[in-house]
């Protein structure tokens, strides 16, 4: 499903040349559920970067569902997480000027894939799912920030995809709320077959995934498998 | 993505944003407003003319004279009255009015009528019932400001001249007068039966005569009309006519004349008035020789008998005849209405422009504020295609607005320009709603805010989708390429739209570029003087200043600053509000230089000549100074090395000249050159004495003369050519000695031809008198005392002058 293979990622900052991430390869599969975790600065959220093909690597290939994103210009990566990839923030990134339902129904509506009435029905049916039925019409600030990151998730699944990132989906909030957001996002994975690639810093959190790759100044240190006890050494 | 479903993503996304862009986008709403005032107004004004002309005119054909009609013209009517064509003149003159008991004196304008005068409106007075009577009794109807600068009031006696009247009321609106006229110079309107008496009219007096015509219906208006001007332009002065349609034809390369078709004289198309008019006998009243082609000098134009000064023989100057249809008269007053929008025009523009930086500015800040949605619009599957859509959309929305806002304010501002600048326009103008103009300010706004917007929401396409996860400053989240190759086109249709308007607006392409490159001059300074600031403020903090200000500094030159678009957009306020007081300034201080410039502050004028040495004994019976004592003489161009103004005229290969060899000179003559002029070739006139002898060694030499530079071009006369002058009917021989230049803005009487003395000493003159008057109350007494020892003539207070175009600038 998702396959890195020598992602390197460096910047020039002044004199110096950084790299952020170096030499990192993994493949996915369908269906699974991933943590990245590591500590802050070790790369997590550049390679989350790299894989949703939101940047380019300095070297290195990603290939999405059988694409290799490094052969897309930004217009056709953008094509491509709107029909296959799914978000969801740490800062829920909600946009602020749309209700909860609008939030959800915008990925269909830039994809153009389903007809309004459909989409509204999708929409409507995701916000049930994940327990706002009755917040539709709210606007982000009059929603609670568990409710928010809610609305983020019936966005990031409204267009089916084949795989989502979640960049600390609990990072701000607080532990119960957090909790029911993971629950969701296994329910979710669970139920749709969708790839779900989360990054964290929060062990407890990584564990309940199926498999942890851990990073380190910007390589992988560690590959673990939960649900199997095997252990991938980097 | 449909386009309904992002014009709807697009409605909703502006939720929160609508006020502010709106406000941005309200910046545009000043300069449209400005323009759809502007427009509007002069369409309206223009409409209005059209309506009006009849009622400008006082009739349907006009003949003025700027001196008593000659006698071919007065038969001429007399024979169109019996034909069913009645007329009406209007006589217009300046004079002293003496009000009693205050004392009070003015210079008025003293406005003539014969009765029927005029055929069209009507001349309100208050009483409304007085005028009816004007006719009758030795009434004047006055300007209300007269009464008020006279200290006078209705009942008082006004004296014009010889005579005295009674004051019966005061006028409102007139036909075709502008009421800004009254503050030049009040008007007084009394019966053309009682002029006579007031003596004011004598020969060299200024006057214009204005005969208006009431035509029959179907040759009042149109092409019937125009034929109808040239068959009583050919009746009155054939030879001119016929140089004047040569003129036209040469003009319209050959096809014809102004109305199109008009064809050979005699053609047989004429209405029935025309051929009325062909058969009386006016053909026995012009001169002979006015009939017959040749050149022979003098003989061409219509002559003036009463000008014929005793004592002189040769023929007398002509009189020439101006013959005007309302079709004249509308172009005319259009054409000033047409000048007057174009200057407020550029005032417009540069309001226009001035928004269009506010919109810039503003998107800006917008744009600054939509950096995260637009990047999760961008992880969401936009392109930057749609983003950039979503934002024009909005930005063109908000344009509209903002412009159907300045275009009503626009619309509000035109109802209430009428009682503004009403006063300055002859006619009533009536106020509607002109399409047009609202529907080109509309488009003009949507246009400058979407086009000035572009260029910041540009930056929008460039919106990482990785600022979602990783927020980077607002500069750096809003990448700027040189070489992009929307941003050039941008720019490129920002510049040539720009210049574009301007042109369309100017309509002149010579002066558009002007104001175009002045503006881009300005933005230039205005550029330089930011990035100057910016490396200044960035040089000079200190880190020993107080918090705020090393802050504030700061922030003059950190990342993501306004510098510029604040510096572009209160420089360019600044550059507006500067240029209407520089005009203003520029105006009152020429008037104000010209005025303190003057030799003295009361000027007398029509002095006759047996009336300056009276003249000058009165004042210096008050102990005034008689600073100048300027003789005056009358005439015209009569032959040039002795080839006749006919002939040259005639001649078609010459273009120039026409005004200078057909206009009314009035030379003086005088010993030594003035302050206000300047020797640019030849040399001045030798002594008296020297000129003397050479006199009596050949007596039968011309006159030496001091031409003006422009008005020798002109006639296309140089150093040692030979000029001719019909002096009020004897020729005068002149050689041109010298040429200079003259600063005619002084204050002073300047002349295009300055005679040496014996040249013009016995010709009938006329003198202006400049006196030095220092307190104002012996001001008032030399005028009232002036006004009862000589009528007829006329005095001006340079201060009162001055204090006048104050008011009005």
């Amino acid at each position: 499903m998702l396959v890195a293979r020598g992602l390197t990622k460096e910047y020039q900052s002044g004199t110096q040349r950084l790299t952020v991430l170096a030499d990192v390869s993994f493949e996915i599969a369908q269906g699974a559920f991933v943590s990245i975790v590591g500590p802050s600065g070790s790369g997590k959220t550049t390679l989350l970067g790299l894989l949703a093909g939101l940047d380019t690597p300095s070297r290195g290939t990603v290939t999405l569902d059988g694409t290799d994103l490094g052969s897309l210009d930004e217009d056709k990566r953008a094509a491509l997480r709107g029909a296959k990839v799914g978000f969801v923030f740490q800062s829920f990134q909600l946009i602020p000027t749309l209700t909860a339902l609008e939030n959800v129904q915008v990925p269909l509506e830039l994809t153009g894939s389903v007809p309004m009435a459909e989409a509204t029905a999708r929409a409507r049916e995701l916000l049930g799912r994940v327990g706002l039925a009755d917040r539709t019409h709210h606007f982000p600030q009059q929603l609670s920030g568990g409710e928010q990151q809610r609305v983020a998730l019936a966005r990031a699944f409204v267009n089916t995809p084949r795989i989502l990132f979640a960049d600390e989906p609990t990072g701000n909030l607080d532990g119960s709320t957090g909790e029911r957001i993971v629950e969701l996002l296994l329910t979710l994975n669970r139920e749709r077959g969708c790839t779900i690639v989360l990054v964290t810093h929060d062990a407890t959190l990584a564990a309940r995934t199926g498999r942890t790759i851990r990073l380190r100044d910007g390589a992988v240190v560690e590959d673990v498998l939960h649900d199997h006890t095997a252990s991938v050494p980097a | 993505m449909t386009g309904r479903a992002l014009l709807r993503l697009a409605w909703r996304e502006s939720r929160t944003a609508r006020r502010r862009l709106a406000l941005y986008m309200s910046s545009i709403a000043f300069g449209v407003a400005a323009l759809v005032a502007i427009d509007s107004f002069a369409g309206n004004a223009t409409n209005s003319i059209r309506e009006q002309s009849r009622t400008l005119l006082g009739g349907d054909m006009s003949l003025g004279t700027r001196a008593a009609p000659p006698a071919v013209v007065d038969t001429l009517l007399d024979s169109l009255a019996a034909a069913g064509i009645p007329n009406s003149r209007v006589t217009t003159f300046a004079s002293m009015a003496l009000a009693e008991p205050s004392g009070g004196t003015r210079l008025v304008q003293v406005r003539s009528v014969t009765p029927g005068y005029p055929f069209y409106g009507a001349i309100e007075t208050v009483p409304a019932n007085g005028w009816s009577r004007v006719h009758d009794e030795p009434w004047v109807f006055v300007d209300p400001s007269l009464l008020i600068a006279l200290d006078a009031s209705i009942g008082d006696s006004l004296r014009l001249g010889q005579r005295k009247f009674l004051i019966a009321g005061t006028l409102g609106n007139v036909p075709g007068d502008a009421g800004i006229t009254a503050v030049i110079g009040p008007r007084v309107y009394v019966s053309d039966r009682w002029v006579e008496s007031t003596a004011l009219l004598r020969l060299g007096s200024r006057a214009e005569y204005e005969t208006v015509l009431r035509l029959p219906v179907e040759v009042a208006s149109g092409r019937p009309a125009a034929r109808f001007a040239r068959d009583l332009r050919r009746r009155i002065d054939p030879r001119a006519a016929a140089l004047a349609e040569a003129a036209e034809r040469r003009q319209n390369g050959g096809r014809g004349g102004r109305g199109g078709g008009e064809g050979a004289p005699g053609e047989d198309d004429a209405p029935s008035v025309i051929a009325a008019v062909r058969d009386t006998s006016i053909a026995d009243t012009l001169p002979t020789s006015s009939l017959r082609t040749d050149s022979a000098r003098g003989d061409t134009t219509a002559r003036d008998s009463s000008s014929l000064a005793s004592g002189l023989t040769s023929t007398p100057p002509p009189t020439r005849v101006r013959i005007r249809t309302i079709a004249d008269t509308e172009e005319d007053f259009t054409e000033s209405v047409t000048r007057l929008a174009d200057f407020l025009s550029i005032i417009g523009l540069i309001a226009l422009l001035l928004g269009g930086i506010g919109v810039a500015s503003g998107v800006n800040a917008f744009v600054s504020a939509k950096i995260d949605t637009v990047a999760v619009l961008r992880c969401l599957g936009a392109t930057s295609r749609q983003i950039l859509a979503l934002y024009v959309v909005q930005a063109a929305a908000m344009g509209f607005v903002g412009a159907t806002a300045g275009a009503a304010l626009g619309v509000a501002v035109q109802f209430l320009l009428p009682n503004v600048i009403g006063d300055f326009l002859p006619v009533d103008v009536r106020v509607a709603i002109e399409t047009g103009p609202v529907l080109v300010g509309i488009g003009t706004g949507i246009w400058v805010s979407l086009i000035f917007a572009m260029r910041p929401l540009l930056a929008l396409r460039r919106v990482s989708p990785l600022q979602a996860i990783r927020r980077d400053a607002d500069n750096a989240a809003l990448p700027r390429e040189w070489k992009d190759p929307a941003r050039l086109t941008v720019d490129v249709l920002l510049v040539s739209s720009l210049i574009g308007i301007i042109l369309c607006r100017i309509g002149d392409v010579r002066n558009g570029l002007f104001i175009a490159g002045g503006i881009a001059g300005a933005v230039l300074v205005l550029w330089i003087a930011a990035t100057a600031l910016i490396a200044i403020a960035r040089r000079s903090a200190r880190p020993s200043w107080p918090f705020e200000l090393r802050q504030g500094v700061a922030n003059l030159h950190r990342p993501a600053n306004q510098t510029r678009a604040v510096t572009l957009a209160l420089g360019f306020g600044a550059f507006l509000l500067s240029t209407v007081y520089l005009v203003q300034a520029n105006l009152l201080g020429r008037v104000t230089a010209t005025a303190e410039t003057a030799a003295g502050n009361l000027l007398f004028f029509d002095v006759q000549d047996n009336q300056a040495a009276p003249l000058d004994s009165m004042l210096r019976a008050q102990r005034v100074d008689v600073v100048q004592q300027t003789p005056i003489v009358t005439m015209r161009v009569d032959a040039i090395n002795g080839r006749s103004v006919t002939s040259i005229m005639a001649d078609t290969a010459r273009r120039r000249g026409g005004w200078a060899l057909r206009r009314e000179f009035r030379s003086t003559y005088r010993e030594k050159i003035v302050a206000s002029e300047q020797l640019v070739a030849g040399a001045w006139f030798a002594d008296s004495a020297t000129r003397a002898a050479q006199r009596r060694a050949d007596p039968n030499a011309p006159f030496p003369a001091s031409f003006e530079q422009d008005v020798a071009t002109e006639l296309g006369v140089g150093i040692g050519d030979t000029v001719t002058w019909n002096v009020q009917g004897v020729p005068v021989r002149t050689i041109v000695a010298n040429l200079r230049t003259v600063n005619w803005a002084r204050f002073e009487a300047n002349f295009f031809v300055v005679f040496a003395p014996e040249a013009l000493r016995r010709a009938p003159q006329q003198f202006v008198v400049v006196a030095n008057v220092a307190s104002s109350e012996t001001l008032a007494t030399i005028q009232r005392d002036a006004v009862r020892q000589f009528p007829n003539v006329s005095s001006l207070d340079l201060t009162l002058v001055r204090k006048t175009i104050d008011s009005i600038v």
